[in-house]
């Protein structure tokens, strides 16, 4: 449990000391989400209908984009050989690498979630369902992504290939988190909550397996 | 490295063994396809609502089934292969990638033509065709790491492992897709599920799905014989194989 | 000149068999038999290429080998094995130095990741590895020498059986060659044992190390 605080504490002091690029995420969600307007047409009606979608997407996006940090660094200094090597169970410390994330990354888009949501003209009634996909779903991507990032994390250039294999896990998690929000007002919604709790549970249960596993090929 | 090859299914045997019979296997393959078109495209009465076009599903039914069965093949031997580290098992694996894509891009076109006189466009978003799509991507990606890492061992077990992870994730991609579907597009294409199928229709249908399956092993095995050279090039038989420099 | 087998264990604490290792579809080195026992330093020589790095990167578990097997105080060794790992101090080519945290935050990391504080203090330890005064500042600011410093006080901070030092004294000066010449025999005075790499030969006062070579046809 030691190693667990030790590692979350080192990459959250890290992020700290890289605080412009721990912003970048979030930058380029706002950037993104932003954009869609305008390539589209800014009416209410609009905006509306595709908010949720856009939402998303840009969530899915901002986080495949910060997935590469989750072990690049550790893989280039020889930190992630002494994870590897250490005594304590590597999903341990995978699972504490993932909390780091999305602590930097997850977290942060939900915190700036009601004024993009206001940006897109979301009904202030989905706000709630919003914030509760968010608090859900962001967890499943980082905790999905670490497997994708732990089987590229000793390629040069993997970020290309990295999307190719996470993207296509993340869709269970974009078509329940987008569906509640657009049947936020007025259609029940607990169904597509209980099933993106489902699949946060599943996600820290397995990928963190899956990942050491993935580190141990990696690295080899 | 000779001493682990040998450790469970000797390259040399398989090598020698899958060369003997997949030939045999190839020429079955052939009759059966041979008989099934003839049955599905001459024989089989035209039906009372799609007329002539409905002949695509013995071509494209049996390989959307191929390409589940590939997928589910391929996630199988990357697990003996990372659990008990067999190389042929890996071999095996990696080499069904390619075929596995190869069935799920024709059941993708096939799909979307069938689509054209059904739905009066070539791609709807389906449940089917869509977890369809997304089984592509993930031959893809199991694909496209294995040619990314340098280490052909390293390679193959990082595919494999990808490969295992997707098939926990096919049926919660699948059944997320099919729940999207319901919730968007209603009940528009229950005409595709006919109720029974007719006998004259299911015998060559059954005739394809045979010989489909037998065109994978069969390509496999020339496949996995290519590759077990590829990987034991250091390997003494594979040395003394090529000295002897036999036509193979 | 001192004898440094004082306290050698008669049975070895890690044993290869038969190992063979290769890179890609070259073979690096075969049928390769080592042992090393508790209070010796073995010195494995080998021109650039010859596969020194990788053989101890598969001696850590950290790479599996082609062929052959390692044996941990005469048990197999299963690569992961949490046993090993607490009884075995790996310091490669990459150091394992975060440059944005200090020196006391990397060794804070790894006596948690070590999840035994066995070892010295980490002011004793920086201080013995002469960077007593740099605790507190960002490894970034710090030389190549002084960096692998940081990395080798870990040795001292998380007590561990075996050593296995990847090119231990690169961009280490005189001073600092000495110092780690002090910490290897004092580490094999008290029945540890050590596996280095250098493709120079150092100067080394204390200890004399045993060579293994694995040049191909040595």
């Amino acid at each position: 449990m030691n190693a667990f605080i030790a590692i979350v504490r080192r990459d959250l002091l890290l992020a700290m000391r890289h605080r412009a690029e721990a912003a970048n995420p979030l930058l380029f969600f706002v950037i993104v989400v932003a954009l869609v307007p305008l390539g589209l047409n800014p009416r209410r009606e609009t905006l509306e209908l595709i908010a949720p979608g856009v939402f998303w997407i840009g969530a899915l996006l901002a986080t495949l984009l910060s997935l590469e940090r989750m072990f690049r660094s550790d893989f280039d200094d020889g930190s992630l050989e002494l994870m590897l090597i250490s005594p304590q169970p590597l999903p341990l410390i995978v699972l504490a690498k993932i909390l780091a994330h999305w602590l930097v990354t997850g977290l942060p888009l939900v915190l700036a979630a009601p004024p993009i949501a206001l940006l897109l003209g979301l009904p202030t009634s989905s706000l709630a369902v919003l914030l509760t996909t968010l608090v859900l779903g962001t967890p499943t991507l980082s905790a999905v992504g670490a497997i994708g990032v732990a089987l590229t994390v000793g390629l040069r250039r993997g970020g290309m290939l990295l999307s190719l294999l996470v993207l296509p896990l993340y869709i269970p998690v974009l078509i329940f988190a987008a569906s509640a929000v657009s049947a936020a007002d007025g259609l029940p919604v607990t169904g597509q909550l209980y099933l993106l709790g489902a699949l946060a549970v599943l996600s820290f249960t397995l990928a963190p397996l899956a990942a050491a596993a993935a580190l141990r090929i990696s690295v080899s | 490295m000779w001493a682990f090859l040998h450790r469970f299914a000797s390259p040399p045997h398989f090598y020698r063994r899958a060369g003997a019979i997949a030939p045999w296997l190839g020429w079955i393959c052939l009759g059966l396809m041979a008989a099934g078109l003839y049955g599905g495209l001459v024989v089989a009465p035209p039906d009372y609502q799609q007329g002539e076009s409905y002949r695509i599903i013995f071509v494209h039914v049996p390989s959307a089934w191929m390409s589940m069965f590939v997928y589910v093949v391929m996630a199988g031997a990357s697990a003996i292969a990372l659990i008990w580290r067999i190389k042929l098992a890996e071999v095996i694996a990696i080499e069904s990638a390619p075929v596995g894509a190869s069935f799920t891009f024709l059941a993708l076109v096939t799909g979307s033509l069938w689509g054209k006189p059904m739905w009066g466009t070539y791609w709807v978003w389906d449940a089917r065709l869509t977890s369809e799509l997304i089984l592509l991507f993930l031959y893809f990606g199991v694909m496209g790491l294995y040619a990314a890492i340098e280490d052909r061992r390293t390679a193959g077990r990082a595919a494999g492992l990808f490969a295992i992870v997707g098939v926990v994730n096919i049926p919660i991609i699948h059944y997320s897709v099919e729940w999207w579907h319901t919730l968007h597009q209603g009940p528009t294409v229950t005409k595709l599920s006919a109720p029974s199928i007719h006998v004259s229709m299911l015998v060559p249908l059954l005739l394809m799905a045979v010989s489909f399956k037998l065109f994978y092993v069969t390509v496999l095995l020339h496949r996995a014989r290519c590759g077990v050279l590829e990987r034991g090039r250091n390997a003494g038989w594979v040395r003394s194989l090529l000295a002897r420099t036999e036509p193979e | 000149m001192p004898q440094t087998e004082l306290h050698r264990d008669r049975n070895p604490l890690l044993e290869a068999v038969d190992l063979s290792c290769s890179r890609g579809h070259r073979t690096l080195f075969e049928n390769l038999a080592l042992q090393v026992s508790g209070g010796e330093v073995v010195q494995i020589l080998g021109a650039n290429g010859s596969g020194k790095t990788t053989l101890l990167r598969v001696l850590c578990g950290l790479q599996p080998p082609a062929a052959g097997s390692l044996r941990w105080r005469g048990r197999d060794m299963s690569p992961g094995a949490p046993e090993v790992y607490a009884e075995v101090q790996f310091i490669g080519h990459a150091g394992g130095v975060k440059l944005d945290l200090t020196p006391r935050e990397n060794l804070d990391v790894a006596i948690a990741l070590g999840g035994r504080p066995t070892g010295t203090t980490v002011a004793t330890a920086l201080a013995r590895l002469g960077i007593g005064k740099f605790g507190r500042r960002p490894v970034r600011t710090l030389s190549a020498g002084q960096r692998q410093r940081v990395a080798l006080a870990r040795l001292l901070t998380c007590a561990s059986l075996l050593w296995v030092l990847d090119e231990p004294f690169t961009a280490l000066d005189a001073d600092g060659v000495s110092i780690v010449d002090a910490m290897l025999y004092e580490h094999i005075r008290a029945g540890g044992a050590a596996i280095i790499t250098s493709h120079h030969p150092v100067a080394l006062g204390r200890v004399t190390p045993r060579p293994v070579s694995i040049d191909a046809g040595a």
